[in-house]
C-alpha cells in the first residue's frame, strides 16, 4: 500500500489557503479588491527578493547581503541623479556596483571557501556601511527631477495590473528560464544537490558559484529600483529592518530545502503569497511591529524545525564546519 | 672556494634555520599572530591618539573588555563546539533588561537579582540548545531567528516597563560595586572575568568536558562514533553561552542601569569579530580562552579607536565587517594550508663536508679493500623474520632478534630452526642488550627503552629525558632511541638518533645532516634519565669500551666513530677514534680478540658528499621535489669491519653479490660465529669466523661466566 504524504508544497498551499479564508470571513476590509492589491502590491518587492535568495538557495548557499543590495545601488542611482548625473550614467554605474558586489560574494565563498552565511553577513555590513559613509547624504535618499519617468517601473498599472506585480512577474520568468531551460540552471541544481559530485563530474563550480550571487546581487539591486520607484525615495535604513528574514521565510516557507538541490520558481510564488497573507492579516489587526516580528521569528523556526525534519541531517552525514 | 666554503658553513653553522619549521608547528603561533596584531593596533593608536593608553581610558576599555569579553568566552565555546550563536546580542538585552526589572519595579535583593538573571540567559541559551543540539537545526540559521525572537520580544518588554525602569534609582551599594567597584584599581567586572578566564582555560585544556567539546568541533562523526554524548554536549555549550552573556550583561545593567532600544544591536557582529580575529576556527575543533580573550581587545581598541576620532557610524560598520572578512579568509586559508607550508619550511638542511673517502676498490690497497668473505653466509629464519635490527644471544646460545611486527623473536639453541615470539612490544625493536640478570633491555624506535625479563614479560625503563631549554621542539619525548649498552655500575647509555623526525622520516635527518641526535643515560639504580650528548650526527651503534670506563659510539652521518668518558680521570671528555668512514657505520659489538666489530650499514655516494656540502641545493629539492624522488642515502651495500681501540681497521668482511645477506645494521659474535641483522632483511646471517675464541660468548665476557 502506497503511503500517503503531502509535499511541503502542497502544505504550505493549504495552509495559505486556510489562512486566506480564515482572514476573509473574519478580518474586516480584507478581502476588498483595494486591499488585494495593496497586498499584491506590498509582496511583489518581497517575491522578487525571495527569487534571488532562491538561486542562491537551491546552490546550497545563503545570501544575507541581498538586503544591502537592494538599499545601496539604488540609493546611489537616487544620490547621483540628485547630484545632477544623467539618469541612463547613473544606472549603469549601479549596475557595475551591483556586479562588482555580487563578484565580491562569490569569490569570497567560491574561491576563498569562507562560508556562504558569514562572507554574506559582513559583505553586507561592509556595503551598507560604504552607503552609510560615503555615498549617502541622508539616511532617507530623495527623488529628484531628474528621476522623473522611472516612477512608472513601481507605480501605475499594466493592462489594469500593478506595475510592481507585472515586475515581480517578468522576474519570475526569467528566473523560470534560467533555471529550468539554460544549462547554467541545471549546473546550479547539481552544485546543491552534491557540490563534490558536480566537481568530479567537470562542472566549473565555482564560477557558477560566483554567478549565483551575481545574478543574485542583480535582482536585489532590480528590487531595489521598483521599491525606490513605488515609494519615490529610498529609505537605506531598510538594511536594518527584519526585511531579510521575510525573504529567508518566503524561501523556506515556500518549499526549497535550505540544504539545496530542489525547489524552484513556483515555491517562491506560494512562499510569497503565504507570507503577504500573513503580514497583511497582522497590519489589518493592528499588531504592533515588535509582535509581528515575533509571530514572523516563531513561524520562521517552525518552518525550519519542519525542513530540518523533510530533509533531516545527522552526525553521520552533517558536514565538517557545516553551519 | 675555500672562502666560499667557509661562508658557507658559518652561515650555516650559526643562523638557526631549522627555528622556523619548529616555531610554525607549534600550536601557539596561531595565538602569536594576534598578540602581535594587537601590539601594532594598540601602538598605533597610542601615537596617533592623546591618551588612549591613560589609566581612565584603561579602565573604561577594561570594563567594556569584561562585558564583552564574557559574551565572547560564551560564542567561542560555541564555536570551537562546531555552531555559532548569533543571538547573543539579543540575549544580552534580554539578561539587561531582566536584571534591571527585578531590581528597579520587582524589588528584589541583589543576590536573588544576579541568580535570577543567571538563570534567564542560561534559559534562552537552553532554547538554541535544544534546537541546534537535539534537532539538530543548523546552527546559523537557527540563532538568527532566536536573534529576532529575542529582540521582538525585548521590544515588547520595553514599551512597557522603559518608564517605570528609568524612573528609579535604585541605591545599593553591593549593586553599585558591581557596576563601578575596583579592586586595587582593578574593574570588578575586569577581575571577574580574569577568573572565569582562567577556569575557563582549565577547563578546556585539562578536564574531559572541555576535551569532549574540542573533540565534537574537531570531527563531530568521530566524536559521535566514539561514544561522546554529542548532542547533549552541543546544546549545554549555547547554554553556557546564554549564562556567560547574562554574565556580561549583568556587569552592563549595573554599570548603566539603562534599557535603550539599541542595546545589544549588532553586537553578535562585534563578538563575531573579535572570535574569528582572535584565531578561534569557524567551523570547530580549535581555539581557546586566549585567543578570545586577545581578539575582544582588538575590537575594543579599534572601535573606540575610531568613535574617539570621529569616525562616522559606517565607517566604523565597515571597519568591523573588514576585518571580519579578512580575518575569516586567512584563518581558513591557513587552515587549509597549514601542514603543506610546515612540511615545506620543516627540513633545514645545514653544511656537512667530508674529505673524499677511503679507497674501499678491490686492487686499490687499504684496509678497506672489497672482498667476498661474506659470500657464503647461512641463512637462519629465512622468510619468517623481519627487519631484525640487531642480534644478540644469551648465555644458553638462544638467538634474539627483533621485528617490523613489535616482536622480539627467539630462535632456539642449537639449531635455530625454532622461532617463538618471546615478547610482543609493539614497535620496531632496534638495539638490545642483556644486563647481569639475564634481563634484555631493547630500544623501540618512538617508544623508548624497555625492559623483557627472563620469563618474557615487558617493562618500561624510560621514555623521556629532560626537556633542553633551548630546543623549540618539546625534546623530552624520546622519538627514536636506537642503540644501547650497559656499564658495570648498570647504567644504560643509549642513543636517540634524532629528535627532530619519527622513526620513519630517518633518511630526511641524513639529509638535514644536522647534529640532531643525542646520547641518553639511564641508571638502572635510581631510575632516572639524563641528556649526556647532544648535537650528534645521527649517534647509533653504541659499545662499553673494555677499559670500563668509556663508551664507543657511531655517528651515522658524520661518518664517524668517537669515545666519551663517562668514568675516570677524563670524564665528560669526547674523543675522536676513527673519522671518514668510507660508509654509514651503524652498531658497534665486542669481538673475542679485545677488538670491536663495527657494521657500515650502507656506503658514501659521490653524489650525497657534494649535497652535503650545498645546503641551499637540499632546501630546495626538499620545497619543490616530492619526498619519493629526494637524495636517500644509499643503504643496499655495507660491510663489517673489525676495528682496534687505536682506531685501526684490522679486518673487512664484504659480500660482493648480496644474494645471501643483503645489508648490515648489526653484527654479534658468538662461540666462533659472527651473527648478522639487517633492518630490511628477511632472515638473519651466520658466519663461520677462521681464528676466533670458539668458546666467546658476549655476556661471559661482560658479566663474568656464571656459575
Amino acid at each position: 500500500m502506497k503511503r500517503f504524504r503531502f509535499n511541503q508544497q502542497e502544505i504550505v498551499f493549504a495552509v495559505f489557503a486556510l489562512l486566506f479564508l480564515v482572514f476573509s470571513i473574519f478580518l474586516n476590509g480584507f478581502l476588498t479588491t483595494e486591499n488585494m492589491l495593496t497586498l499584491l502590491q506590498n509582496v511583489a518587492v518581497l517575491g522578487i527578493l525571495g527569487l534571488a535568495m532562491a538561486i542562491v538557495v537551491i546552490g546550497r548557499g545563503i545570501d544575507i547581503s541581498l538586503i544591502a543590495a537592494l538599499a545601496v545601488p539604488p540609493g546611489l542611482v537616487l544620490q547621483m541623479v540628485q547630484n545632477g548625473h544623467s539618469l541612463p550614467f547613473s544606472l549603469l554605474i549601479a549596475l557595475l556596483l551591483t556586479i562588482a558586489f555580487g563578484l565580491v560574494n562569490g569569490w569570497l565563498i567560491a574561491y576563498a571557501e569562507v562560508p556562504s552565511l558569514f562572507a554574506t553577513l559582513a559583505t553586507g555590513l561592509l556595503l551598507a556601511g560604504l552607503g552609510q559613509a560615503v555615498l549617502f547624504q541622508l539616511d532617507v535618499v530623495q527623488w529628484s527631477r531628474g528621476m522623473d519617468g522611472f516612477e512608472r517601473l513601481g507605480q501605475g498599472t499594466i493592462f489594469g495590473i500593478p506595475t510592481s506585480i507585472v515586475m515581480f512577474a517578468i522576474a519570475c520568468i526569467v528566473v523560470a528560464f534560467l533555471l529550468r531551460q539554460t544549462r547554467w540552471g541545471a549546473y546550479i541544481y547539481a552544485i546543491g544537490d552534491n557540490p563534490y559530485a558536480a566537481r568530479v563530474t567537470g562542472i566549473p563550480s565555482r564560477p557558477i558559484i560566483v554567478l549565483q550571487y551575481v545574478i543574485a546581487a542583480l535582482i536585489g539591486c532590480f528590487a531595489g529600483l521598483v521599491m525606490a520607484a513605488s515609494v519615490n525615495s529610498m529609505p537605506t535604513r531598510v538594511f536594518n529592518s527584519t526585511l531579510i528574514y521575510d525573504v529567508i521565510l518566503v524561501v523556506v516557507l515556500g518549499g526549497i530545502g535550505l540544504s539545496g538541490g530542489r525547489g524552484g520558481v513556483l515555491n517562491v510564488i506560494i512562499g510569497t503569497l503565504l507570507i503577504g497573507t500573513m503580514l497583511n492579516g497582522m497590519t489589518i489587526m493592528d499588531i504592533s511591529y515588535a509582535g509581528q516580528n515575533l509571530i514572523k521569528g516563531v513561524v520562521l523556526l517552525l518552518a525550519v524545525i519542519t525542513d530540518s525534519f523533510l530533509n533531516p541531517r545527522n552526525e553521520e552525514t552533517a558536514q565538517q564546519g557545516d553551519i | 672556494m675555500l672562502m666560499r666554503d667557509t661562508i658557507t658553513s658559518l652561515r650555516y653553522r650559526y643562523w638557526p634555520d631549522h627555528l622556523l619549521g619548529e616555531i610554525l608547528s607549534k600550536r601557539w603561533t596561531e595565538t602569536a599572530i594576534p598578540v602581535i596584531l594587537l601590539l601594532i593596533v594598540g601602538f598605533a593608536f597610542s601615537r596617533s591618539i592623546d591618551n588612549f593608553l591613560s589609566p581612565a581610558s584603561l579602565a573604561d576599555t577594561a570594563r567594556q573588555a569584561g562585558e564583552i569579553g564574557f559574551i565572547a568566552l560564551g560564542l567561542a565555546l560555541v564555536v570551537i563546539v562546531g555552531g555559532i550563536d548569533l543571538s547573543v546580542g539579543s540575549i544580552f538585552a534580554l539578561t539587561d533588561f531582566c536584571a534591571l526589572y527585578l531590581l528597579d519595579v520587582a524589588g528584589w535583593p541583589v543576590p536573588a537579582v544576579v541568580i535570577a538573571t543567571l538563570l534567564c540567559g542560561a534559559m534562552l541559551g537552553a532554547i538554541n540548545g535544544i534546537l541546534v543540539g537535539y534537532l539538530r537545526l543548523r546552527a546559523f540559521i537557527t540563532t538568527l531567528i532566536t536573534l529576532i525572537i529575542y529582540r521582538s520580544a525585548y521590544d515588547l518588554l520595553i514599551q512597557r516597563y522603559s518608564n517605570a525602569i528609568a524612573s528609579a534609582f535604585p541605591d545599593i551599594p553591593s549593586w553599585d560595586f558591581i557596576g563601578a567597584g575596583s579592586v586595587l584599581g582593578i574593574p570588578t567586572v575586569a577581575l571577574a572575568y580574569i577568573v572565569i578566564a582562567i577556569f575557563g582555560h582549565i577547563f578546556m585544556t585539562r578536564l574531559r568536558p572541555g576535551w569532549h567539546i574540542t573533540a565534537i568541533g574537531g570531527s563531530r562523526r568521530s566524536a559521535y562514533n566514539s561514544g561522546i554524548p554529542v548532542r547533549r554536549t552541543i546544546a549545554l555549550c549555547y547554554v553556557a553561552s546564554g549564562a556567560l552573556t547574562s554574565v556580561g550583561a549583568l556587569f552592563f545593567a549595573s554599570r548603566l542601569g539603562t534599557v535603550g532600544g539599541d542595546i545589544g544591536v549588532g553586537l553578535e557582529v562585534i563578538v563575531l569579530t573579535a572570535t574569528v580575529l582572535g584565531g578561534i576556527t569557524l567551523g570547530g575543533g580549535k581555539g581557546s580562552v586566549a585567543k578570545s580573550a586577545v581578539g575582544v581587545l582588538i575590537v575594543l581598541l579599534i572601535t573606540n579607536g575610531l568613535t574617539t576620532m570621529n569616525a562616522r557610524g559606517g565607517v566604523n560598520r565597515m571597519a568591523l565587517a573588514g576585518i571580519l572578512l579578512v580575518a575569516a579568509m586567512v584563518d581558513i586559508r591557513w587552515q587549509k594550508n597549514r601542514t603543506r607550508i610546515i612540511s615545506k619550511v620543516y627540513v633545514a638542511p645545514t653544511y656537512h663536508e667530508l674529505p673524499p673517502p677511503p679507497p674501499t676498490e678491490i686492487g686499490q690497497g687499504g684496509p678497506f679493500e672489497q672482498n667476498d668473505k661474506l659470500r657464503d653466509v647461512e641463512a637462519i629464519g629465512l622468510g619468517r623474520i623481519e627487519a631484525p635490527e640487531d642480534v644478540i644471544l644469551d648465555r644458553h646460545d638462544n638467538l634474539y632478534a627483533g621485528s617490523r611486527h613489535g616482536d622480539i623473536m627467539r630462535f632456539l639453541a642449537p639449531d635455530y630452526q625454532k622461532m617463538e615470539v618471546f615478547a610482543h612490544i609493539g614497535g620496531q625493536p632496534l638495539g638490545m642488550a642483556f644486563d647481569r640478570e639475564d634481563n634484555l633491555y631493547v630500544c623501540i624506535g618512538g617508544m623508548g627503552l624497555y625492559r623483557i625479563k627472563p620469563d618474557g614479560t615487558v617493562e618500561k625503563a624510560t621514555d623521556e629525558t629532560n626537556r633542553s631549554m633551548r630546543s623549540v621542539n618539546d625534546d623530552s619525548r624520546l622519538r627514536l632511541a636506537d642503540d644501547l649498552d650497559i656499564t658495570d655500575d648498570g647504567l644504560i647509555f643509549f642513543s636517540e638518533a634524532t629528535v627532530r623526525y619519527e622513526m620513519d622520516e630517518w633518511p630526511i635527518d641524513g639529509l638535514e645532516a644536522r647534529g640532531n641526535g643525542r646520547i641518553i643515560s639511564y641508571d638502572t639504580k635510581t631510575g632516572t634519565t639524563r641528556t649526556e650528548l647532544r648535537g650528534l650526527k645521527f649517534p647509533n651503534g653504541i659499545c662499553v669500551a673494555s677499559d670500563g670506563q668509556s663508551i664507543l659510539f657511531a655517528e651515522t652521518f658524520g661518518c664517524s666513530i668517537k669515545r666519551y668518558w663517562f668514568a675516570g680521570p677524563k670524564k665528560g671528555a669526547v674523543e675522536v677514534v676513527m673519522d671518514n668512514l668510507p660508509g654509514y657505520p651503524d652498531n658497534i659489538n665486542l669481538a673475542s680478540d679485545g677488538n670491536y666489530w663495527l657494521a657500515l650499514v650502507g656506503m658514501r655516494s659521490p653524489a650525497l658528499d657534494l649535497a652535503w656540502k650545498m645546503p641551499g641545493f637540499r632546501r630546495r629539492m626538499a620545497k619543490r621535489v616530492p619526498v619519493d624522488e629526494w637524495l636517500f642515502p644509499n643503504i643496499n651495500t655495507g660491510c663489517v669491519v673489525k676495528f682496534n681501540e687505536q682506531g685501526k681497521i684490522v679486518e673487512s668482511l664484504w659480500d660482493l653479490h648480496g644474494e645471501n645477506h643483503p645489508m648490515i645494521t648489526s653484527m654479534r659474535e658468538h662461540r666462533g660465529y659472527l651473527y648478522l641483522g639487517g633492518i630490511l632483511n628477511n632472515r638473519i646471517g651466520r658466519y663461520k669466523l677462521d681464528k676466533a675464541d670458539p668458546n666467546f660468548v658476549q655476556y661471559d665476557k661482560r658479566w663474568g661466566k656464571a656459575s
